[in-house]
């Protein structure tokens, strides 16, 4: 089909918030009859290891509302207000943020990334690794996900130079 | 509305986006030309989502309705 639909998106944040975004946008694409390619890159590498261990930093999402995945639903609507001193410095913090919100997302009946990441390959979603940073942040191949190409800027700029929809998240 | 004739039926109840439509398109696949899929879904997301899908993917929307926050669609595969 000539007319099929192209996305190119650059993931470069690996965070639990930021990994969702190119995962959710390429797989909808697929399931709208689209062709969508992820080129990961920087910090988004991480996203195609084997086991995502993708946290969230609430200290460095001053914007982010910070509310409790259980309780009755005045306790849950309750937005923590939260000093920068303490998220800052206190440790595991940013794990009891990540499971807070990993929480929440099961509860709304999110998916998580790791199924959207497979609905992508099953849909035909491309992957393709950006070997520079591999080579600078020490990543082999083996630790990542079958199915993934690898390659340069000139490999993704091949394939985003026709696509209607270009997104650097 | 009366029950409308369906070959599947799909439910997404208590699923956000974007999986409804990632579960619609699957089950979408494995039907033939013409036959209809039944879906139905509480995202209140969906209604705009379905409808946007539906006009990108050419399947016919036949008929939605609403019923105690559950959304009820039908599709017809192109």
């Amino acid at each position: 089909m000539s007319d099929t639909k192209k996305l190119a998106i650059i993931a470069s944040q690996g965070t639990l918030d930021w990994g969702y975004p190119p995962f959710i946008l390429a797989s909808t694409a697929a399931a709208m009859d689209m062709e969508a390619v992820i080129f990961f890159t920087f910090y988004g590498l991480p996203l195609l290891k084997k086991e995502i261990d993708a946290k969230v930093s609430p200290h460095s999402n001053p914007a982010m509302p910070m509310k409790m995945p259980f309780g009755n639903k005045d306790f849950k609507s309750i937005n923590w207000q939260i000093p920068n001193v303490i998220s800052g410095n206190m440790p595991g913090f940013d794990s009891m943020a990540t499971m807070m919100m990993k929480e929440t997302f099961k509860q709304k009946g999110v998916a998580t990334i790791e199924q959207l990441r497979s609905m992508c390959q099953e849909f035909g979603v491309r992957f393709i690794a950006c070997q520079m940073t591999m080579e600078v942040f020490g990543f082999e191949k083996e630790e990542f996900i079958d199915g993934v190409e690898y390659g340069g800027a000139a490999t993704f700029l091949e394939y985003a130079a026709d696509a209607d929809i270009s997104l650097f998240i | 509305m009366s029950e409308m004739v369906s070959n599947m039926e799909l439910n997404c109840e208590g699923l956000n986006c974007p999986l409804p439509i990632l579960k619609t398109k699957k089950a979408i696949d494995s039907l033939n030309s013409g036959e209809i899929l039944k879906m139905t879904a509480t995202d209140p997301g969906s209604v705009n989502d379905m409808a946007s899908w539906a006009n990108r993917t050419g399947h016919e929307l036949v008929a939605h309705t609403e019923e105690s926050s559950v959304h009820t669609f039908f599709i017809k595969k192109k």
